[in-house]
């Protein structure tokens, strides 16, 4: 059963849709193929988990865009929160 | 598609008729709210502004009280002021008189000789105006006459994978029809501008995105503060959402996909018939939704992860959740369900076309849960401290 979401496959956490127990196989859907891996702590319903490991410093991407830098080395299947997501304020005029 | 409303005599169509008993200042708050409840078929909010306001600042002031005597669900309106505040009768009947020759009438407390030969007044003036209006039948007309107001608030992770993406395909059906969609909120563009910015019609839209959002953290700079210290909320944060940039992301889908034809300043009135376009307003959702309705919204289309029950005196205000356990939470608040979006069982489209359907059927004078409770709770955006 899907029990997560990926908004755009360059993003490296996925979305809890079902409240999700430690342990438990998390699944979702990008373009097309059924992925899979392993929670590594409960994850409530709607909050994110990293897809993939994500090292302290490198962008936590979501839409497909930056929402902020890990503030620590992230293994997947780890709760991404405040707790371990640095906010980072980027100069997007350039991007435009 | 057509909707029935009410031709105003400025040429634009309300979706509702009503009386509005509008107060200058916050002296005259009290006043306004004994006479609405005297008065049937009128209604008021509580302006807590007025007086006291650097020129800016009074302004957006002005600017939501000409906007909302001119918002075309108003039949016509009576101003009380209390005659020593800033917002000077003669001020705010001018502002009124540029945007809208609706009918008109003023009662200030210290020239009628105190409360009760105020309100006495005001009542009769408010009477005769209610039932002038009960008059008016509805007559059809485009859906393209309709501006909607666009809003979240309460927001979770659902919203933006459901509920927005929803709103935004509304707002793309109702640019399709020729209409005008308003995607508001500056605070909540941060992080996400530089995809706003590119859909801008012209390379002035885009230079003005840019510009609305670095002049909204550099105000708070100014005072010491910064925008993410109290955005996401504790509530945003318990939902899911970490950050500012990741609440942005989902709150632009409220755009759709349209290109942004234009950006207005807070409360300035927007133009009938010009597909989607950007108000400079803040992230606090009853002043967001007051800066729109002032713009000229007829309706408001709002949505929430958390549950909110926020109304509008002058729009109803639709709201909608993508989240299944706050619909089924909070369903005596809540109009539509978008978490079928997010689990699959209905398709975007399916659930864009219910949702223009349920717009149709509020303009043509359909209830929203938030009328129904009878919520009319709104504020109004600040430059600065009173001085």
């Amino acid at each position: 059963m899907l029990n997560a979401m990926i908004v755009e496959p360059k993003d490296n956490v996925v979305v809890a849709i079902e409240p999700i127990q430690k342990g438990e196989t998390v699944t979702y859907t990008c373009e097309g193929d059924e992925k899979t891996l392993t929670a590594l702590e409960d994850i409530t319903i709607y909050h994110k988990l990293a897809a993939r490991d994500i090292a302290k410093g490198e962008p936590i991407v979501k839409y497909g865009e930056h929402i902020g830098l890990a503030a620590r080395d992230i293994k997947a299947g780890e709760h991404v929160h405040c707790h371990n997501l640095e906010e980072h304020r980027e100069n997007l005029d350039a991007k435009g | 598609m057509n909707f029935y409303g009410y031709k105003r005599p400025d040429g634009r169509v309300g979706v509702r008729n009503k009386v509005l008993i509008l107060p200058a200042s916050v002296c005259a708050s009290d006043t306004t709210r004994i006479i609405a409840q005297q008065v049937v078929g009128s209604v008021t909010f509580n302006n807590q502004l007025g007086c006291s306001q650097v020129a800016s600042d009074q302004q957006y002031t002005m600017d939501v009280m000409a906007g909302y005597a001119a918002n075309p669900n108003v039949y016509g309106t009576v101003v009380v002021s209390l005659g020593c505040e800033n917002c000077q009768m003669d001020l705010v009947v001018a502002a009124i008189k540029e945007r809208t020759n609706k009918p008109l009438k003023q009662v200030i407390i210290q020239e009628a000789g105190g409360t009760l030969k105020a309100i006495d007044q005001a009542v009769r003036y408010a009477k005769a105006m209610v039932e002038e209006a009960s008059l008016l039948q509805r007559e059809e007309f485009p859906m393209s006459e309709l501006i909607i107001g666009t809003e979240c608030g309460g927001s979770d992770p659902t919203s933006g994978l459901a509920a927005n993406p929803l709103i935004g395909q509304l707002s793309d059906l109702i640019v399709k029809e020729g209409g005008t969609s308003i995607l508001s909120e500056t605070t909540e563009f941060i992080g996400a501008e530089h995809i706003l910015a590119r859909r801008a019609a012209t390379p002035e839209v885009h230079d003005r995105i840019f510009e609305i959002v670095h002049r909204y953290e550099k105000a708070l700079q100014l005072v010491g503060e910064e925008v993410r210290e109290g955005n996401p909320s504790p509530g945003n944060k318990a939902g899911g959402l970490t950050c500012l940039e990741e609440k942005s992301l989902g709150c632009i889908h409220k755009g759709g996909h349209s290109p942004v034809n234009a950006v207005y300043d807070y409360a300035k009135q927007v133009e009938a018939k010009q597909g989607l376009v950007i108000m400079d307003t803040p992230g606090n959702d009853p002043s967001s939704v007051a800066g729109m309705v002032a713009g000229g919204a007829q309706i408001v289309v709002f949505s929430t992860g958390r549950g909110t029950p926020t109304g509008n005196p002058l729009a109803p205000v639709i709201k909608i959740t993508g989240n299944k356990l706050t619909y089924a939470n909070m369903v005596d608040n809540i109009d539509v369900d978008a978490s079928p979006l997010i689990y699959g069982t209905k398709t975007m489209e399916e659930l864009g076309d219910e949702l223009l359907k349920l717009t149709q059927e509020v303009a043509c004078g359909k209830q929203t849960k938030a009328e129904s409770l009878g919520y009319t709770e709104m504020a109004i955006a600040r430059v600065c401290n009173f001085v």
